[in-house]
């Protein structure tokens, strides 16, 4: 069967079970419509989290960063996933045990203030929606991608189908349906995985075929890449950090509290029965996102391997010399998947020193023996750019895997933009409907009202996502990593605080959440433009381009949630303690007996 | 019964302290701030420093929170907090 077909039929199967599912489980009142009434178990709701968590950024985009950055590429996989360790421990049993639906509810309750959690409502919105622009860009990508269609059609199409299932089928028919797009998922980016460590390493388990020698040498497959990279003037792959051991520290630290900050995350954990439940479905989730994540770097090291061994045959494999001519592909006899992402301007080539051979190597290498080398041989400049972001999907087709794996992997890419995109929807939707209309603006507003107040919001915060995806503000990575800034600067020092703290009150927990989410804003605007329109960047301002000690605005979430603890702690010695029940309260919500179902409104 | 809940939030906190700085041991510790020390040393064909950022921080991390979840079951248990 032709490629293409086969990409149809796989993509257009896996869409009628998640549609199907969504519809089966319509669901009723608007308890059922936020938490699916408090009845999913722990196995399930982990697998749900790790559908609701594996964005496109984790699927389609983290390999091929770490292809790209090599060690340093750990700073996603150990940020990514030590932020469950928090949110297992510090946030998610606390929170289920208070039994409210959303974020900004227990803000709300426990600092004993509207005004507190309309605060949280603005993190929680600037936070969600930064990070759903990304995902519908890679909804955009992904559909233009695989079913041959103009990017703007692809989001269109994208957002349909987010809006079906959203907004017609409530969170029960998003944790069944992601239930399913985890299974599609994880089996999209492990088979392929599997194929490719059998064929370079003989190892089918990708992690240890990673630290494994490649198919009849006794050199290990890092050692080789780690050569031939820095042979080509790269970085050494085992070694280079990502600017630095401090930012690299900073950076990873900021995805972690992130990870446990974000609301569509967090909110999983008030559908699961009991505390305890809310502890293992932490566990579980970390174990499915697990199974991805530790397949990335293999995944990554594997790619790289297998792209190095495409464009400059023998020298991966045979040890030729990289230098001489005929270690260099000739371009006319380029692979057809080279010629497939060509059409699509990810993948070009310029023949810069006209031999009709392709020369793919850091030209900006500092080392100058490397230098007279590459000049010795005639290479004019690197002539080949692969974006770092098609990698993964580009990936079995470099193998020269069968048609159907190549299709598989379009139907997981897709299956991780949309869950996410879902997820985050939810969230808004709940703050908007509960936190903002029911709570401040209209507190008699009947059951029905929220419940279409809900679906209203979702469907306009699909709108304006998918407008921002159509005009993107800027590269999809650098929003979702502005996410995770915000989150961790804004919502979880927050949070934390109301559960560690039994005398933090309402002036220090508002006054660090808006310097928190303030200072990190204006550190990452100075860089990307007011809210990322182009143009408006003022690095003059802040000292030229990361100027606090070297750390890129991605990273710099850490620093705003230090902040925000600071200017907590300062006004909370400053103002009033807070009143008795509250601190009761707390007490009560440090132990899990007496964990009822979650209630409304209160 | 003050006394038992202040003992049981004491238990608590000493069990997230524990855990948290083997969290902290792993990742930032082995996987960043160690890692060009370690990766003197082999495990199989990995540097051992590149294999905690890559792989071994988050097979701790997925051990620490069942460990987590077993020991917090023991100390609610131990001072009668459980839920029914």
């Amino acid at each position: 069967m032709e490629l293409q077909t086969t990409i149809y039929l796989v993509v257009g199967a896996t869409f009628a079970l998640y549609i199907g599912i969504a519809l089966w489980a319509r669901a009723g009142s608007t308890s059922e419509f936020y938490a699916a009434g408090g009845q999913v178990g722990p196995v399930m709701n982990g697998m749900a989290i790790g559908a609701d968590w594996m964005s496109a950024a984790s699927f389609i985009s983290m390999a091929g960063l770490i292809s790209n950055m090599g060690y340093g590429g750990g700073l996603f996989l150990m940020g990514w996933t030590g932020g469950y360790v928090l949110l297992a421990m510090l946030l998610a049993p606390y929170l289920r045990k208070f039994g409210k639906f959303t974020v900004p509810q227990f803000i709300g309750d426990r600092f004993y203030s509207k005004s507190a959690s309309t605060v949280a409502v603005l993190c929680l919105l600037v936070a969600s929606l930064t990070y759903i622009i990304g995902q519908m860009t890679g909804v955009g990508v992904a559909f233009s991608r695989f079913l041959g269609v103009s990017s703007s059609t692809g989001i269109y199409v994208g957002m349909g189908i987010v809006f079906v299932y959203a907004v017609f089928g409530g969170m029960k028919g998003i944790t069944y349906t992601q239930v399913a797009q985890y299974c599609v998922l994880i089996s999209a980016y492990i088979i392929p995985a599997i194929f490719i460590s059998i064929q370079l390493t003989g190892n089918p388990i990708p992690q240890l075929g990673l630290g494994s020698s490649l198919v009849g040498h006794d050199v290990s497959l890092l050692d080789t890449l780690d050569k031939v990279v820095s042979d080509l003037g790269f970085a050494n792959y085992t070694t280079s950090d990502a600017g630095g051991m401090l930012n690299m520290f900073v950076y990873t630290m900021s995805l972690m509290i992130g990870t446990a900050g974000l609301p569509h995350v967090i909110m999983r954990f008030f559908t699961v029965p009991t505390v305890a439940a809310a502890r293992s479905s932490a566990g579980w989730a970390l174990v499915f996102i697990g199974l991805l994540y530790t397949t990335a770097p293999a995944v990554a090291a594997m790619a790289k391997t297998n792209l190095l061994r495409t464009i400059t045959p023998g020298v991966v494999m045979k040890g030729a010399d990289p230098y001489a001519a005929d270690s260099q592909l000739v371009y006319d006899e380029r692979p057809d998947w080279m010629k497939r992402w060509e059409k699509t301007g990810l993948l070009k080539w310029e023949d810069k020193n006209g031999d009709g051979r392709i020369q793919y190597y850091n030209d900006k290498s500092k080392s100058d023996a490397f230098k007279a080398k590459a000049e010795a041989a005639g290479w004019k400049g690197n002539e080949l750019t692969v974006n770092a972001d098609i990698i993964v999907l580009a990936n079995p087709e470099i193998a020269l895997l069968p048609n159907w794996v190549i299709a598989l992997v379009a139907a997981g890419g897709l299956a991780a933009a949309l869950s996410t995109a879902a997820g985050l929807l939810m969230a808004i939707s709940a703050a908007v409907s509960h936190d903002l209309i029911k709570n401040v603006f209209a507190p008699d507003i009947s059951e029905k009202g929220e419940l279409m107040a809900g679906k209203i919001s979702m469907a306009v915060a699909i709108v304006i996502a998918g407008y921002l995806g159509l005009n993107p503000p800027g590269f999809a990575a650098g929003t979702v990593a502005l996410a995770f800034g915000i989150a961790a600067s804004s919502l979880f020092p927050a949070i934390m605080m109301g559960i560690f703290s039994k005398k933090m009150n309402k002036e220090g927990a508002i006054c660090g959440m808006l310097a928190g989410l303030f200072v990190t804003l204006f550190y990452v605007f100075a860089a990307k433009g007011i809210f990322f329109i182009k143009g408006t960047e003022y690095l003059d301002l802040i000292g030229g381009p990361n100027s606090f000690f070297g750390i890129t605005p991605e990273a710099f979430g850490a620093i705003g949630a230090l902040v925000n603890f600071t200017v907590a702690f300062v006004v909370d010695k400053m103002t009033p303690e807070p009143p008795d029940h509250i601190q009761a309260m707390v007490e009560s919500v440090r132990i899990p007996r007496g964990s009822g179902a979650v209630v409304g409104s209160h | 019964m003050e006394d038992s809940g202040k003992a049981y939030w004491s238990a608590t906190l000493g069990l997230l302290t524990k855990i948290l700085i083997v969290w902290f041991l792993v990742s930032f510790g082995a996987g960043i701030l160690f890692a060009p020390a370690l990766n003197s040393i082999h495990l199989g064909g990995y540097p051992l420093g590149f294999w905690f950022a890559q792989q071994g921080a988050m097979y701790v991390f997925i051990a620490l929170i069942f460990y987590y979840k077993k020991k917090m079951g023991e100390i609610d248990r131990q001072f009668d907090v459980h839920e029914e």
